[in-house]
């Protein structure tokens, strides 16, 4: 019942970092055109058709990027679409390439923030995950993660904070290994009888495999071996498979 | 008065020789304009330098590199009516955030609130109500990959044409109903127009599949939902 209302507050918060970031811009972003032309299209997609041109040498403004996309304005004050193939080969004013101030893949180790989402198997129960995660170096990061474990008998919330050590960074596909520990909180079905909630700590060990996809974008997979430390005599052991999941940096 | 006059010329011409050195130790303040050139036309004689010959006497326009604006995330609002099967129709309202991959690709992000109203049998029977009324509170969350299927545009009359997109959405998350969490997959399509630039109209239709053993016998839920929202890009 109150969950929905808590992203209502966080989508308010962001509007209205947005509106801030709106408000300190100040300068327009001019560019002159190199290719022989540009197209303008009505959208920012290629499904879209183009309803103007501008020619070489013609200064225009960038408004806005979406995706691979760039509203630009002519000195008319028409405002159309260009794919980001023919923002390279326009100019700053002072005659250097367009910097695009893209997230490539050269750059992609020195971001620090990271977050996504995951998907998977929770000892038999399904899985949703998301996480966020901090990186002190290209191989070392910090990673808080939160799972919401849906199963045939139980259900169940658990919030892990762990070390993430990369071997690798700079492969396109590379392993890593985690470690770290959390709270799980289980809640069995409501239709069963004799049933109790708890609450547990939990510690995993774990490793991966990262996926450098494109731009800002990875695909992950992850395998954490989960051990919960339950109040009865014996610890549980559970095999936490997240099949796939999506990242992206920041 | 000839000769005062050149007298006079050579002075100038000394002054402004020996004043311009003692300009160099003036090391704390900007080089003239004047020197500058100098130097630059003193380097053409010299060594092959990175600097052009000629220098155009261009206004130097201060560059801010302006961050560019990227508008890929969408946020909005929605509501609609939604069917939970055995439970009756009611309205649902929620909220959703998306970030666009690509012109093809976006993720999406929902949580929805609805109420279940009463089954036929609780009607019939008049009396044993199988949920109490807070297990009648139904909400969920879904995360989805949705894919801009059909771009296009529509036409308003002569002089209005606005972009649209017709997108296919399948993704997964969980539905709070009955007192319990269900894993739930979801999936259906949707219709977005965009009036402006920086803000979307959208028509979408899902159907919400989990299974419930409510009934004590376990099946598997349709529930469908039609809803219309309204997104602002940032």
């Amino acid at each position: 019942m109150r969950r929905p209302f808590t992203l209502f507050w966080l989508l308010l918060t962001l509007l209205l970092a947005q509106v801030q970031i709106a408000a300190a811009k100040e300068h327009p972003h001019k560019i002159l055109i190199a290719d022989p032309y540009i197209e303008l299209h009505t959208g920012p997609g290629r499904g879209y058709p183009v309803f103007h041109v501008v020619e070489r040498g013609r200064e225009v403004e960038i408004v806005k990027r979406r995706t691979d996309w760039f509203q630009i304005r002519t000195e008319r004050g028409i405002e159309g679409w260009v794919p980001r193939e023919q923002m390279i080969a326009t100019l700053e004013p002072t005659g250097e390439p367009l910097d695009l101030q893209e997230p490539a893949r050269e750059n992609y180790m020195s971001r620090r923030w990271q977050a996504g989402v995951m998907a998977g198997d929770f000892g038999g129960a399904s899985l949703v995950s998301a996480f966020g995660g901090y990186a002190f170096s290209d191989n070392l990061s910090i990673e808080l993660t939160f799972n919401h474990i849906l199963g045939e008998f139980s259900n169940g919330y658990s919030a892990t904070l762990g070390l993430m050590h990369v071997f690798v960074p700079e492969w396109r596909i590379s392993p890593y290994f985690t470690l770290g520990t959390g709270v799980i909180y289980t809640e069995p079905k409501s239709t069963l009888v004799q049933s109790i909630d708890r609450d547990d700590q939990i510690g995993y060990v774990g490793g991966g495999l990262q996926f450098y996809l494109t731009r800002r974008f990875m695909l992950r997979t992850e395998y954490r071996n989960n051990v919960i430390f339950t109040s009865r005599d014996d610890n549980e052991e559970v095999d936490e498979w997240k099949y796939l999941g999506f990242a992206f940096f920041f | 008065m000839e000769v005062s006059r050149l007298r006079l010329l050579f002075l100038i011409a000394l002054a402004a020789t020996t004043l311009q050195g003692c300009a160099l130790f003036r090391r704390d303040e900007p080089p003239a304009a004047a020197e500058t050139q100098q130097t630059a036309a003193e380097q053409v004689t010299g060594e092959p330098s990175d600097k052009p010959i000629i220098e155009p006497e261009v206004e130097r326009r201060k560059i801010k590199q302006t961050r560019i604006d990227t508008e890929d995330f969408e946020v909005g609002a929605y509501v609609g009516i939604l069917s939970i099967e055995d439970f009756e129709s009611n309205v649902v309202y929620g909220a959703r955030l998306a970030y666009h991959l690509t012109e093809d690709f976006f993720l999406e992000g929902t949580v929805g609130q609805s109420r279940a109203g009463r089954t036929s049998y609780e009607n019939l029977s008049g009396s044993a109500d199988l949920l109490t009324d807070s297990e009648r509170d139904y909400t969920y969350y879904a995360l989805s990959v949705g894919w801009n299927a059909l771009p296009g545009e529509i036409f308003l009359g002569k002089n209005r044409a606005y972009p649209t997109a017709f997108y296919l959405v399948t993704g997964l998350g969980s539905t709070r109903f009955a007192g319990d969490d269900r894993f739930t997959v979801s999936g259906g399509f949707g219709y977005r127009i965009l009036p402006a630039d920086w803000i979307a109209v959208h028509f979408d239709v899902r159907d919400h599949v989990y299974d419930i053993d409510l009934l004590g016998e376990k099946k598997i839920v349709n529930n469908l939902e039609a809803h219309l929202g309204l997104s602002i890009f940032f």
